[in-house]
C-alpha cells in the first residue's frame, strides 16, 4: 500500500510538472510576475528626497555665508537656486518653483563669529508633510555640520547644547531604496506565492478534473502535497530572482548567509503557499481565486506588513491586526538580512511566527478541502 | 444480459436516497427519496431531461457529495461511511471526461495509472487494449485538448477502465458528441459487458438510449417515475401508438390530432404524425376530425419516449401544461418558392481552420429549415453569419431580400433570434426582460404594451411576471426566450439547439408553437445535435467538419440508410450512413 501511495504522488508531481512547462502561466506568475512589480516599484518607490530645489536668500553675502551656501550646492539633496530677496523667494515657493526657503538674515555672519551660533530662517513647503519632515531635517544637517565645520575651524568645540552625532547604522548613505527593496520582495512574494496555488487548484475546480482525480484511491493530502511541492520549487525560484535583481540592479547590500536567507524564505514561501491552497477551497473559479488572493494578501501586506507604514506608530488595535499578515514578519527578516546581517534576536522570533503560520495554513487547507463537491 | 441468480446482491442499492441545495436563501430539492436497486452485471440507463437530478445522483454514489437522507450502497459498502473504498472499486467519468487537456494521451493514461494502482509490468498490455478498443493507438503522443469530443469520450472511458472497475458510472458521455461517436461508445461498453463482470450505470438525456440498456430508471425533477426494463415501459403502452396519415398537411393534422380528446400525444414523424392513444380502444379514426374524414391509424411499436410521454401526462393532467391555440394564419402558408434565405458558397475562416467549408442552400418562406450536425459542424458559424454577426470569408448570403455583406442591420431588423442558453437577464423579472427585449426592439408606446400583452396571453406567463428569470424551470425561460426573439415580428426566426436538454413535454409544446409559427408564414432556422428534432423540419442539412454532406426532406435523406436489415431507419442511421460514404448526398 505504501507503494501504491507514492505511485499516486510521483504520478500527481509529473503531471504538474508537465503542465508548468506546457501552461506558461505559472512560470509567468513565478517569475514574470515577481520580476515586473520589482523593476517598476523599486524604480518609483523612493521616500528620499534628492535634488531637491531650495531658494537660497542671502541678505548680507560674505565669505562666511558664501561657505555656508557652498555647504548646500555640495549635498546631493539639495538644488539651491538663488534669490534676491524673500518675497520673490515666497513667490517661487508659490508656484511650485521651490520646496523651501533658506534665508540667511543679515546677523548672520556677526552672529557666527560672535559665538559661533548663526541663525538661520527655514520655511518649508509643508504640503506633503513626510516630504517637509524630509528636508528640514536635511536643512539642519547641512547647518550643524557646516556649524561644527566653523566651530572646528576656530579650534572650538561646538556651540550647540546638544552635540548630535548622527551616525546612520546599516544603511549609510540613508537610502530609503536600501530598505524598501528588501520589504517590496517581501511583498511581492506573498502575491505570487498564493496566486500560484490558488489559481491551480481553482483551475482543476473549473475544468473538472479534480471531480475525476477524486473518484480514484489518491487521498486529498496526496493532492495537496502534490501541488504544494512543485510550487514551492517555483516559489523559491521566483524568490532567487527577485534577490538577485535587488542586489546586482539595484545595487541593494546583501549582508546576512544566503543559507538563513534560504530558510526563511522557505518558510515564508510554505505560508503563503499555504494561504493560496486555503483561498482555492472557498473559491472555485480562477477570477474569483485571483481576485480574493490579491484582496487578502498583497494589499494587507502593503499597507500593515511595514514595509512602507511603520508599524510602532499605527494605533494599538491595527498594531494587534499586523501580526496575522505574514508579510509583516517577513520583511523585519529581510530588512534586517540585506541591511544588517544575521542578527538573531530579529531573525528566530520573526522565523518562529513565520513557521507557526505555515503550520496553520497548511492545516487550515487539509482541513477544509474535503475529497467532496459540497 | 441481466443476472439470473437472485441471492447476489445488487451493485447498487439506493434507499430513500434524498438531497437538497440552497440558492440565494431557497431550498431546492434535487433528489426526493429515490429507491433503487441496480443489477450486478447489467447496463442500467438514468435517463431524465436535464435538471431531473442524474449528475447529483452520480456524485452522490461516487461519494462526492453529502446524502441528506437515506442510504446508497454500492459494492457492498456504504458511500457514505467509506467513501475511499467505494472509489478505489468504481471507475467515474464526469460529465467533462476529467482530462488534463494539456497533456497528451499517454500522459493522461499514465496519471490515472498512478493514481488506480495499476501495476507498471502490466500497463503495456492494458494500455494497447484499451488503446485498441477505443480506436486511440495512432493518437498517444497528441495533446488531450486537441482531440475530437467523440476521442475525448473515448479517452476519458479508457482511463476510467484502466484499472478494472467494478461498477463504472458514466455521465451524460453522449451529449453533443456526434453519433458515430455515439454508436460506438455503446459499441465499446457491449464489448466490456460480454467480456468482464462490469455494471454501468449510464445517464443520458437521450430518450432513444433507453432502449439500449438493461434496465431503466426514469428520473423526472428529483423524483423516480418508473424503473423496469425498457421493455416494462413500453409494454405499458402497448396497442396505443399509431402512425396517422391524411391528406391534410403533416403539421395542421398534428395540430387538430393533439386537440383531440382521447390523444395524449402527436409529434411529426417524418412523413406521418405519431399518435399516443390514452385507451387502447379507439373509436373509428375517421370521426375525428372533421378536415380529415381520410385520417388513418396504422399500428407501430411504442418507443420509450411515447412512455415517458404517457407517464408525464398522467402526472401533468391536474398541472396543465396549457396549449394555446395556433395563432391563425397570416399569409397562405406553404405557397410559395420564393427565397427567404439563400447561401452559397459560403465559407468561414478562422486562421488556417476553415469552421464553413463552401456551403449552399436556400430556404423557403414558411419553411422549418434544419441544421444538423454534432458540436464543431460549423452550425453556430453557419448561423452567426446568417444573422450578421460574423462577415463570411467568402460566398454570398441574403436574408430577407437584403444582402448581408451590405445591409446587415436592416436585414437584422427582420430576423428573430434565440440563443442556445437563450440568453436571458437572469437576475430581470419575466416582465422586465419583455420590456427590455421588446425596446431593444425599438417598440415604443401603445405597440410596445400591445407587444408585451400578446406574449403574455400567447405564452402563458402570467403566473410567473414577476419571478427572476434565471431561477425558472428550463421550459419556462426556453418560452420566455422565445417569446423575447418574437417581439417585433420577425419573418425569420433563428433557433440555436432551442430545445436540448428540456423534458418531452416541454419540447413538444414549443415544437406546437414553432410549427403554429411556421404556418403562418414566419420561416424557421433550426441547429440541433438532436437527431429526432430534424424531424420537425420540413428540409435539412447534415454538417459535418464545416460541410454540407446531405439536403433534402428528412424522409429523403432517412432512406440513404435504407437496408434490407433496417427497412425503416431512423435519423441517427441516416446520419451515419452519410458521414461514412464520402460524397455529397442531394436527395431534395
Amino acid at each position: 500500500m505504501k507503494g501504491a501511495a507514492l505511485r499516486r504522488f510521483t504520478g500527481l508531481l509529473r503531471k504538474e510538472f508537465l503542465q508548468i512547462l506546457r501552461d506558461p502561466s505559472a512560470l509567468a506568475i513565478a517569475f514574470v510576475l515577481p520580476a515586473v512589480l520589482l523593476l517598476i516599484i523599486g524604480q518609483g518607490v523612493s521616500l528620499d528626497a534628492r535634488g531637491v530645489p531650495v531658494a537660497l536668500v542671502v541678505q548680507h553675502p560674505d565669505a562666511l555665508t558664501a561657505s555656508f551656501t557652498g555647504h548646500f550646492e555640495q549635498s546631493p539633496y539639495f538644488r539651491p537656486l538663488r534669490y534676491r530677496d524673500i518675497q520673490s523667494a515666497e513667490a517661487a515657493m508659490a508656484a511650485g518653483k521651490v520646496q523651501a526657503i533658506v534665508w540667511l538674515p543679515s546677523d548672520f555672519s556677526r552672529r557666527a563669529r560672535a559665538n559661533g551660533n548663526s541663525p538661520i530662517g527655514v520655511i518649508v513647503n509643508g504640503v506633503d508633510a513626510n516630504d517637509a519632515r524630509l528636508i528640514e531635517g536635511y536643512v539642519q544637517q547641512v547647518w550643524s555640520t557646516w556649524l561644527a565645520a566653523q566651530a572646528r575651524l576656530q579650534g572650538k568645540r561646538s556651540p550647540l547644547p546638544l552635540d548630535v552625532a548622527a551616525r546612520v547604522r546599516f544603511n549609510p548613505g540613508v537610502s530609503s531604496r536600501d530598505y524598501l527593496v528588501p520589504g517590496l520582495i517581501a511583498l511581492i512574494m506573498t502575491l505570487t506565492g498564493a496566486l500560484l496555488t490558488a489559481l491551480v487548484m481553482a483551475r482543476e475546480w473549473e475544468r473538472g478534473t479534480l471531480e475525476a482525480l477524486m473518484v480514484t484511491r489518491v487521498k486529498m493530502r496526496e493532492i495537496l502535497l502534490a501541488k504544494l511541492v512543485p510550487y514551492f520549487l517555483l516559489g523559491m525560484g521566483g524568490m532567487a530572482a527577485s534577490v538577485a535583481i535587488a542586489v546586482f540592479l539595484f545595487g541593494i547590500p546583501m549582508r546576512g548567509s544566503l543559507l538563513v536567507l534560504t530558510g526563511t524564505s522557505a518558510l515564508f514561501m510554505l505560508a503563503a503557499l499555504g494561504m493560496g491552497l486555503l483561498i482555492s477551497s472557498f473559491a472555485r473559479n480562477q477570477f474569483v481565486a485571483g481576485q480574493i488572493a490579491i484582496i487578502t494578501t498583497f494589499l494587507p501586506a502593503f499597507i500593515l506588513s511595514g514595509f512602507v507604514f511603520d508599524i510602532d506608530s499605527m494605533p494599538q488595535v491595527v498594531q494587534f491586526i499586523t501580526h496575522i499578515v505574514a508579510a509583516r514578519y517577513f520583511v523585519a527578516i529581510l530588512q534586517t538580512l540585506f541591511l544588517a546581517g544575521d542578527v538573531w534576536s530579529v531573525i528566530l522570533p520573526n522565523a518562529l511566527a513565520l513557521a507557526i503560520m505555515a503550520v496553520i495554513f497548511l492545516a487550515a487547507a487539509r482541513a477544509i478541502t474535503h475529497k467532496r463537491l459540497d | 444480459m441481466p443476472n439470473e441468480r437472485p441471492e447476489k446482491p445488487p451493485a447498487l442499492k439506493l434507499e430513500a436516497v434524498q438531497r437538497h441545495f440552497r440558492t440565494n436563501k431557497r431550498l431546492v430539492t434535487a433528489l426526493d427519496g429515490i429507491s433503487a436497486e441496480v443489477e450486478e452485471g447489467t447496463v442500467t440507463g438514468l435517463i431524465g431531461p436535464d435538471g431531473a437530478g442524474k449528475t447529483t445522483l452520480m456524485r452522490l454514489i461516487a461519494g462526492l457529495l453529502r446524502l441528506d437522507g437515506g442510504s446508497i450502497q454500492a459494492l457492498g459498502l456504504d458511500v457514505s461511511a467509506d467513501p475511499l473504498g467505494v472509489q478505489g472499486k468504481l471507475g467515474y467519468m464526469p460529465q467533462r471526461f476529467g482530462l488534463y487537456e494539456d497533456l497528451s494521451v499517454r500522459e493522461n493514461l499514465d496519471l490515472y495509472a498512478d493514481l488506480q494502482g495499476v501495476a507498471p509490468a502490466i500497463r503495456p498490455a492494458r494500455y494497447a487494449e484499451l488503446l485498441h478498443m477505443t480506436g486511440l493507438g495512432p493518437f498517444t503522443q497528441r495533446m488531450a485538448g486537441r482531440l475530437s469530443g467523440g476521442m475525448k469520450q473515448k479517452l476519458g472511458l479508457a482511463c476510467t477502465l484502466l484499472h478494472p472497475p467494478e461498477l463504472l458510472l458514466l455521465d451524460e458521455p453522449t451529449v453533443g458528441v456526434d453519433p458515430v461517436s455515439r454508436r460506438e461508445l455503446w459499441q465499446i461498453i457491449e464489448h466490456l459487458m460480454q467480456t468482464t463482470s462490469l455494471t454501468v450505470l449510464f445517464s443520458t438525456a437521450y430518450l432513444d438510449e433507453a432502449e439500449r440498456c438493461d434496465a431503466v430508471l426514469l428520473l423526472h425533477e428529483g423524483r423516480l417515475l418508473g424503473s423496469g426494463k425498457p421493455g416494462e415501459f413500453t409494454k405499458e403502452i402497448e396497442g396505443r401508438s399509431y402512425l396517422a396519415s391524411s391528406q391534410l398537411s403533416r403539421r395542421r393534422l398534428q395540430a387538430r390530432l393533439s386537440s383531440t380528446p382521447g390523444v395524449i400525444d402527436a409529434i411529426i414523424q417524418g412523413s406521418h404524425v405519431r399518435v399516443i392513444t390514452a385507451s387502447t380502444t379507439t373509436s373509428d379514426p375517421a370521426g375525428w376530425i372533421e378536415e380529415a374524414p381520410d385520417l388513418r391509424l396504422t399500428p407501430t411499436p411504442p418507443r420509450f419516449e411515447d412512455s415517458f410521454v404517457a407517464r408525464l401526462h398522467e402526472q401533468a393532467q391536474e398541472t396543465g401544461s396549457s396549449v394555446t391555440a395556433m395563432p391563425p394564419p397570416l399569409k397562405s402558408a406553404n405557397d410559395g418558392d420564393d427565397n427567404v434565405i439563400s447561401v452559397s458558397r459560403l465559407s468561414r475562416r478562422f486562421g488556417d481552420f476553415v469552421a464553413v467549408n463552401d456551403i449552399s442552400f436556400s430556404v423557403n418562406r414558411g419553411q422549418i429549415f434544419g441544421l444538423l450536425g454534432a458540436n464543431g459542424a460549423g452550425k453556430s458559424t453557419t448561423f452567426r453569419m446568417l444573422c450578421g454577426l460574423l462577415p463570411p470569408s467568402s460566398g454570398s448570403l441574403q436574408v430577407a431580400g437584403y444582402d448581408l455583406r451590405k445591409a446587415a442591420a436592416a436585414a437584422r431588423g427582420r430576423i428573430g433570434y434565440m440563443a442556445q442558453k437563450f440568453s436571458l437577464y437572469g437576475d430581470l423579472s419575466v416582465h422586465r426582460n419583455l420590456r427590455f427585449f421588446s425596446s431593444a426592439y425599438r417598440l415604443k408606446g401603445a405597440r410596445q404594451q400591445d407587444r408585451i400583452d400578446w406574449a403574455i396571453q400567447e405564452f402563458d406567463l402570467k403566473p410567473i411576471l414577476n419571478d427572476t428569470s434565471k431561477d425558472l424551470p428550463l421550459g419556462f425561460k426556453q418560452r420566455l426566450a422565445l417569446a423575447c426573439a418574437l417581439m417585433h415580428e420577425p419573418d425569420i426566426l433563428f433557433l440555436d439547439e432551442p430545445t436540448s436538454g428540456v423534458d418531452p413535454l416541454a419540447r413538444r409544446e414549443f415544437w406546437r408553437r414553432i410549427n403554429g409559427l411556421a404556418e403562418s408564414g414566419v420561416t424557421v432556422l433550426v441547429t440541433t445535435h438532436f437527431m429526432e428534432e430534424a424531424e420537425y423540419c420540413d428540409q435539412l442539412v447534415i454538417m459535418a467538419q464545416g460541410r454540407i454532406l446531405a439536403t433534402g426532406a428528412p424522409e429523403n435523406i432517412k432512406r440513404i440508410a435504407r437496408t434490407p436489415e433496417t427497412p425503416d431507419p431512423t435519423m441517427e442511421d441516416a446520419f451515419i450512413a452519410v458521414i461514412e460514404t464520402p460524397a455529397e448526398a442531394d436527395v431534395t
